[in-house]
């Protein structure tokens, strides 16, 4: 049965319906929600974890990571500048291997200090060896916590479920919580082989040298690119569990016979879909393809859907100034090495929380659709009139 | 746990690549064989991290694990609540040189000890950023020659005091907070045994020489670490609850020049003025620590009073557990 929750307070649900041991935190907006429902959750006796409030989000980072290292299920959430302070120790957890399980309510990063929706945080933070997942709607944020800690602790690798800030966690939408058995069905209880423990004792986070550090490395990329078939296989073993999927890796959306295809994340991905229904009423070839998993970067699925496309456009809410648009450089990269030359228009749009209207979107797959030459890197719904003057 | 022979559990054992005569690694050998293998240690990042673990080899014989420079306190939370939520309670033990506790571990220990985590953070003072190449951090004390304080035709060293951690940390009123050194095994072995017999967050500050930083002769380690407790530099003291429970008195004061002379550190104070003045100074903060912790007195009823003890005992955190030693 359906209840109309906040998405925060869904997320909630699905993390207690996933029995962690400790839950630490920092508060930020637009996260607060999450760990506040969490706390309650505790506070009331229907969940029992140690619910830690930490000292900052530096220090949340590093309790989940000993609370993992101990062998126990945990959960972090954080967002913009607390996801940044976490920076260090979240490249720590993926080189130790620890499957912690963190959400990231995507928030604009300062300066200017913005509270509001934009991928600059968790694709800031793409080097560190995380897996990845952007979600589209409220129920996609319950079912990929759920999924995301089957595939942490198959794959030994740490993941982020990256939501968006206000659209999704302060957003009331119908939502399924699955029921505890079927939870406990799917994911069994955690067992970590490295635990720290007196009666196997072992050293975790030694010092490496040039002998043996880039080994460790390669090892990590390693299982990044194996995680791959893991993270597929797991939505699809969700789906049996619960008659819901989300493609795996990617979500392509009437990509057969589109000539021009919008490739997005996340919950943009929602106005995108009517703009393809509409503009297909009209008799234009559009398509569009939301990449659920970013990291690992899913070159194959991407071709694999993109390869009938004759023009592509990149609609991102992150950039590499003085470089442009993260997810676009990528996929040229993969449409190069596939020996594919079609072109790629990296569209930067939806920065701290601006709505990507149905009217914008339109927009650009319109200019798009001309054939007009591809853009580099260029600004949606760039309002020059609000610039500051330089 | 068998506490009987001090180095029979060889928690860190031999082939580590510290430096002859390393103080840390002294203190560490000595405070880690006192807990022994059934706990779970976790290291800020710093010398002891790195002549201990190499390529795969370590020298711990107990479940160890280091993360980052500043979070050793937040690693240690977390493990402490992973064991929490399976009743478990072996003993959490951090690790940390004075750089990963004085400076940039100072707000996740605040946090480890204001959440009441039921962990003991060992802090091995050696004055300054040694792993790095000896640069000053907020526990070199003042007027000393390090790489980043040199010094030079205008300046005598380091300018600024060292950190009073002890009464930071103490003023978190946790159950146990004290100093220690190499120098009084018999002094640190009580009071690692009594922070072992407490429940809570517990705070063990040795003061740990470092040759090739203090610049001294390795085989005066020991002599060195007694001096700075007998000129009054370095106090042993044991606080509870916020407050001075113990002190470790002095049979006489030792000028701080004993202390001093030994140490190429302090080399450049004996060439001029300027240093002569410097060295008026540490006396003064030497003489001040006397009288503030009253080193030459005396035992008081301060001491031994069982009323004001229980005073000061109300406190919130973890529920007492059997671990706790009764007032
Ligand atoms: C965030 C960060 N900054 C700086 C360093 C470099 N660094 C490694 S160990 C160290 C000094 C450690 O000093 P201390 O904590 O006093 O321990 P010691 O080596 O003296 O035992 C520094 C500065 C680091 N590893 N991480």
């Amino acid at each position: 049965m359906k209840s109309l929750l906040e998405g925060s307070r869904a997320v909630a649900e699905a993390v207690h319906l996933c029995r962690p041991q400790v839950i630490a935190a920092y508060p930020i907006t637009p996260q607060t929600h999450i760990i506040e429902h969490l706390a309650q959750f505790v506070a009331d006796g229907d969940l029992s974890a140690m619910f830690i409030n930490a000292e900052s989000e530096f220090g949340a980072a590093s309790i989940v990571l000993g609370a993992v290292a101990s062998g126990a299920r945990a959960f972090t959430a954080s967002a913009s500048q607390g996801l940044l302070l976490m920076t260090e120790v979240l490249y720590n957890i993926a080189g130790m291997r620890l499957p912690v399980v963190m959400v990231c309510a995507n928030r604009a990063v300062g300066a200017p200090i913005n509270i509001f929706s934009d991928h600059q945080d968790s694709m800031s933070v793409r080097d560190a060896g995380w897996i990845q997942l952007y979600v589209e709607s409220n129920q996609e944020a319950v079912d990929t916590v759920i999924q995301a800690y089957r595939i942490a602790e198959a794959c030994e690798l740490p993941v982020m479920v990256c939501m968006d800030g206000f659209f999704l966690t302060h957003t009331f939408e119908p939502v399924e919580i699955p029921q505890q058995t079927a939870v406990d069905e799917f994911l069994p209880p955690f067992h970590f082989a490295r635990a720290l423990d007196p009666s196997r004792p072992m050293t975790l986070g030694g010092g490496s040298e040039p002998d043996n550090y880039l080994e460790y490395r390669a090892g990590q990329h390693r299982a990044m690119e194996q995680a791959r078939d893991v993270i597929e296989a797991i939505d699809a073993d969700f789906s049996d569990h619960f008659a819901r999927g989300y493609g795996g890796l990617v979500d392509p959306y009437r990509v057969a016979g589109a000539e021009t295809v919008t490739v997005t994340l996340g919950s943009t991905m929602g106005a995108v879909r009517d703009v393809v229904d509409t503009l297909r009423e009209n008799g234009m070839a559009v398509g569009a393809l939301r990449l659920r998993c970013f990291r690992p970067f899913p070159a194959q699925a991407l071709i694999h859907c993109l390869a009938g496309a004759k023009r592509i456009v990149v609609l991102e809410k992150a950039f590499s100034a003085g470089a442009g648009g993260i997810v676009t450089g990528e996929l040229r990269a993969a449409l190069h090495q596939a020996g594919l030359a079609t072109p790629v228009e990296g569209v930067i749009g939806g920065l701290g929380g601006r709505d990507l209207t149905p009217a914008v979107i339109e927009a650009i797959f319109r200019r798009a659709a001309t054939g007009a030459s591809s853009v580099a890197c260029r600004f949606a719904d760039l309002n020059s009139d609000a610039a500051p003057s330089t | 746990m068998d506490t009987r022979d001090a180095f029979r559990h060889n928690v860190l054992t031999s082939g580590h690549r510290a430096c002859s005569g390393c103080g840390e690694a002294m203190a560490a050998r000595m405070v880690t064989d006192l807990i022994g293998p059934e706990a779970i240690y976790v290291n800020a990042t710093g010398c002891l991290q790195v002549f201990s673990t190499h390529n795969q080899q370590s020298a711990w014989q107990a479940p160890w694990i280091h993360s980052v420079f500043a979070n050793a306190a937040a690693v240690a939370s977390g493990v402490e609540a992973a064991l929490r939520a399976r009743g478990e309670d072996t003993p959490v033990i951090v690790q940390a040189g004075d750089g990963g506790t004085f400076d940039i571990g100072l707000q996740c220990l605040s946090g480890m000890i204001e959440r009441g985590h039921d962990v003991l953070f060992v802090c091995y003072d050696n004055e300054a950023y040694m792993n790095t190449g000896v640069q000053r951090s907020s526990s070199t004390p003042h007027a000393v020659r390090t790489t980043t304080s040199p010094p030079g035709r205008v300046s005598e060293g380091k300018h600024h005091l060292k950190k009073d951690l002890i009464s930071i940390v103490a003023a978190h009123r946790m159950p146990y907070a004290a100093t220690a050194t190499v120098a009084y095994f018999p002094d640190l072995r009580a009071k690692v045994d009594k922070a072992m017999r407490i429940k809570g967050p517990r705070f063990l500050h040795v003061l740990s020489p470092c040759p090739l930083g203090w610049d001294h002769d390795a085989a005066l380690s020991v002599t060195v670490a007694r001096l700075a407790v007998e000129t009054g530099l370095f106090p042993l003291i044991e606080l509870e609850y916020g407050a001075v429970t113990g002190v470790t008195r002095l049979a006489r004061q030792q000028p701080v020049e004993e202390y001093l002379k030994l140490q190429g550190r302090f080399k450049h104070l004996f060439a001029d003025k300027g240093g002569a003045e410097e060295i008026r100074h540490l006396q003064a903060l030497a003489d001040a620590n006397i009288r503030r912790y009253g080193l030459l007195d005396a035992n008081t009823e301060w001491d031994t009073d069982r009323a004001s003890q229980t005073q000061r005992h109300g406190r919130g955190g973890y529920a007492a557990s059997s671990r706790e030693v009764s007032p």
